[in-house]
């Protein structure tokens, strides 16, 4: 087998291996304290915001107006709604500002 | 298995419920899966490697880096170890949504955790917050389509990857942006939504500027998740539930 084959088996390990391994260390915890509890309930809104933040310090006026958008949006609408707009939005920006 | 008709067509409607809301994970994934199929090809894969790479590592941005690194002539190792690295936020997905799906049986638990991305741990944590059930024809419909689709669109990039037009009027280079904005706004009515999300933003950004990419990752969502745990509980409302 090829070099490529066996680092994709090897990634492909890794990442398992971080899909499944928080779960096998918090299941050995008959108890969650409180305070892990609590940054257990953190990690959606804190991870996800990571994948947004450095992109803003590269947005321009076109995808600013998309996230405004989806941002007003995603108070009312559903996932589909809000995402649906935001894309809207920003290939018509895009076509003016480039 | 369930044997009576009420729970089978019960789960046949939660599969279909859960891929009526992997619809808009599917069209934002596309894109970045022909773009993956064919960045592959042009740094060395064959189509059947790209196709092995997604079926088997299924995590869009490790994927990139992974091949960014191979066109490199980077030690297999690091690679690896990149890989890794970029996919180590799945450790704090896999610790939150294990509270979830903990009652499924175990063949069913390692299925669901192979499926286990950005999107599939918000929505099904999201479903979870609003106390219903994360069943596994739930999980399944939501996590199926997203990857057959991810399998096929990275292979299809592979083949014709040299035709895609421009993509940067197509918005596609900002459309996970923008889903991710969506999900982290429809987490907004959790305690210490708001301290947690400035949290992360500005450490993910120094991190960014200073350490680089994929590590900013990590450390932003360390940091979130850290001021969660020191906040004293009665911030965080976890004692308040029953």
């Amino acid at each position: 087998m090829s070099t490529t084959f066996w680092i994709i088996i090897a990634g492909a390990i890794a990442t398992y291996l971080t899909r499944i391994g928080g779960h096998l260390v918090i299941s050995r915890f008959d108890n969650i304290h409180p305070r892990v509890e609590a940054g257990l309930n953190a990690v959606p809104a804190a991870v996800l915001t990571t994948l947004v933040a450095p992109e803003l310090l590269n947005a321009g006026p076109a995808e600013w107006a998309a996230l405004v958008v989806t941002a007003v949006v995603s108070l009312r609408g559903g996932l589909m709604a809000m995402f649906l707009a935001g894309a809207a939005v920003l290939i018509l920006a895009r076509q003016f500002v480039g | 298995m369930a044997t009576d008709a009420i729970s089978e067509s019960g789960a046949r409607s939660d599969f279909w419920q859960g891929v009526r809301l992997s619809m808009p994970v599917v069209v934002a994934s596309a894109p970045f899966a022909v773009l993956f199929g064919a960045l592959a090809v042009d740094n060395g894969f064959s189509v059947l490697d790209a196709f092995l790479m997604s079926a088997l590592v299924y995590g869009g941005a490790s994927q990139m880096v992974g091949i960014q690194l191979f066109g490199q002539h980077v030690a297999p190792w690091l690679i690896v170890l990149s890989i890794f690295a970029v996919n180590f936020r799945h450790v704090l997905y896999s610790a939150g949504i294990g509270r979830r799906i903990a009652h499924w049986p175990i063949i069913e638990q390692a299925l669901g955790y192979f499926i286990l991305t950005d999107p599939q741990f918000a929505v099904a944590e999201a479903r979870a917050q609003s106390g219903q059930t994360v069943g596994f024809a739930w999980y399944l419909g939501l996590g199926l389509p997203v990857y057959v689709f991810w399998v096929i669109e990275s292979a299809l990039g592979a083949v014709f990857g040299k035709l895609i037009p421009d993509t940067h009027a197509l918005g596609i280079d900002f459309l996970l942006p923008i889903y991710f904005l969506g999900l982290v706004l429809g987490f907004r009515k959790r305690p210490l939504w708001l301290p947690v999300v400035i949290a992360s933003t500005a450490a993910s950004i120094i991190a960014y500027k200073t350490v680089g990419s994929p590590w900013h990752v990590s450390i932003g969502a360390i940091a979130g998740v850290l001021l969660a745990v020191i906040l004293p509980p009665h911030h965080s409302g976890v004692k308040a539930r029953p």
